[in-house]
């Protein structure tokens, strides 16, 4: 009876194939390409599906137009069906205090994402996925927070670059990544309560300093825990109407701000800076407290749900 | 409002804090340290990490600006000490040098990583 024997082979067999099953997959989650960490962003959406949540993400607005301030406390829950397909659901709960009036709380109207890696390029560390959000009718309080009473159905191309495959001769740009989305919003119902719903374009990109690749893979500066997980970043965001007499206008925010990285989960803050009128004035702020599923549940939840069994 | 976000983080931080937990496996540091000068040869590489490591399916080559190797091909996990990971080196001359290692975290996660290290007499 050699039942150690027996046990300790059998685990080197599942474990070697539980390995060529992730190696096989071109999307390792957690948004790694080659050498290249990308941690998630706060405002731009990532470029990787993952097993990750956001608990809780907590946003003050900066004052709008008409003077009214937002405060939202948002839950994102990314998980993995297949190694390239992923689903995104969130959802807010939203208290506006409008300038005269009391305020209203309540919930925001539901998201859904579907998503598809694209591709994953180890060498040049890139990131490519497609995804189409829904932004659900009437999952929200529509009258007193302006959710909307229409369905939005939102195509999106989402990419990642690290500068890592620059020259070794450029040694202090190679930390720097950028993160980007571009895509359209197109409503189910051209018109809600004699306002148009229009078309939109958005894009945002997220430039990023990644303190851990300059560390690992770049020069040792000697920095330590926790100066040593940190990526300064600037996030901006732009929304663009393109149709029902409202085309041109457009809305954005740049975000300037620092994500500290965990083995388990990261920490957010950035400002946020509106860069148009319509927009709003002055500042406001958000931090976000995100969790990695795949590093805290690596045999359970924290796979894909395909290879559950 | 502040019940809850209370609520929320503590939740979130007794989740972050579960003790079966693993992660990735990202270089914590390396001697010759990263992006380094050093005066003579090293006669060892040695890579220390964020987490465990899997020894079957961890390693590291190191390559001169000619892109051939110059390790012992002896790359090893001691037992005492499994988040670092060592090769050894043939006596090298002065020159540039590339640090390959590819590393799987004990909860299969892959990762890899390269870095320079100069020898400057």
């Amino acid at each position: 009876m050699r039942p150690t024997l027996y046990y300790g082979q059998l685990a080197q067999l599942a474990l070697a194939a539980s390995l060529v099953i992730a190696q096989t997959s071109s999307a390792l989650a957690h948004g790694i390409a080659g050498e290249r960490f990308f941690p998630a962003t706060i405002l731009t959406d990532d470029p990787f599906v993952a097993d990750e949540i956001s608990l809780p993400q907590v946003t003050t607005s900066p004052p709008a137009p008409d003077g009214a301030r937002g405060t939202d406390v948002e839950i994102d829950l990314a998980k993995r069906i297949t190694p390239d397909i992923g689903v995104i659901i969130g959802d807010r709960w939203q208290r506006l205090k409008p300038t005269d009036t009391p305020a209203v709380t309540g919930l925001g109207a539901l998201r859904t994402t579907a998503q598809y890696q694209l591709f994953v390029n180890g060498p040049h560390q890139a990131l490519g996925l497609l995804g189409l959000t829904a932004t659900w009718a009437h999952t929200g309080r529509v009258q007193a927070l302006g959710a909307p009473d229409f369905t939005t159905l939102s195509p999106t191309f989402d990419f990642g670059k690290g500068f890592g495959d620059l020259p070794r001769s450029l040694p202090y740009l190679r930390p720097f990544a950028i993160t980007g989305n571009l895509g359209f919003d197109f409503p189910t119902k051209v018109e809600s309560a004699g306002s148009p719903n229009p078309t939109n374009f958005f894009y945002g990109f997220a430039f990023e300093y990644s303190f851990p690749y300059l560390e690992c893979c770049v020069k040792d500066i000697g920095l330590r825990a926790p100066f040593n997980q940190l990526f300064p970043l600037v996030e901006v965001s732009f929304s663009t109407a393109m149709n029902r007499g409202l085309g041109g206008q457009t809305t954005g925010t740049i975000q300037p701000g620092i994500i500290w990285a965990g083995p388990y989960f990261q920490i957010g803050a950035e400002a946020i800076l509106p860069t148009t009128r319509l927009t709003g004035h002055g500042y406001g702020g958000v931090v976000q407290l995100h969790f990695y599923l795949d590093d805290l549940f690596p045999r359970s939840i924290g796979k894909p749900i395909s290879e559950w069994w | 409002m502040r019940t809850i976000l209370v609520a929320l983080v503590a939740g979130a931080m007794a989740i972050g804090a579960a003790p079966s937990a693993r992660a990735h496996a990202f270089l914590d540091h390396a001697s010759p340290a990263v992006g380094s000068e050093v005066p003579a040869s090293p006669p060892v590489v040695t890579l220390w990490f964020t987490q465990d490591l899997e020894p079957a399916f961890s390693g590291v080559t190191v390559t001169n600006e000619a892109g051939q190797r110059v390790d012992l091909g002896n790359a090893q996990i001691p037992r005492d000490s499994p988040a670092e990971l060592h090769v050894g080196l043939k006596p090298l001359a002065a020159g540039t040098y590339l640090v390959s290692w590819h590393v799987v975290s004990v909860d299969t996660h892959p990762t890899e990583g390269t870095f320079t290290f100069e020898i400057k007499p």
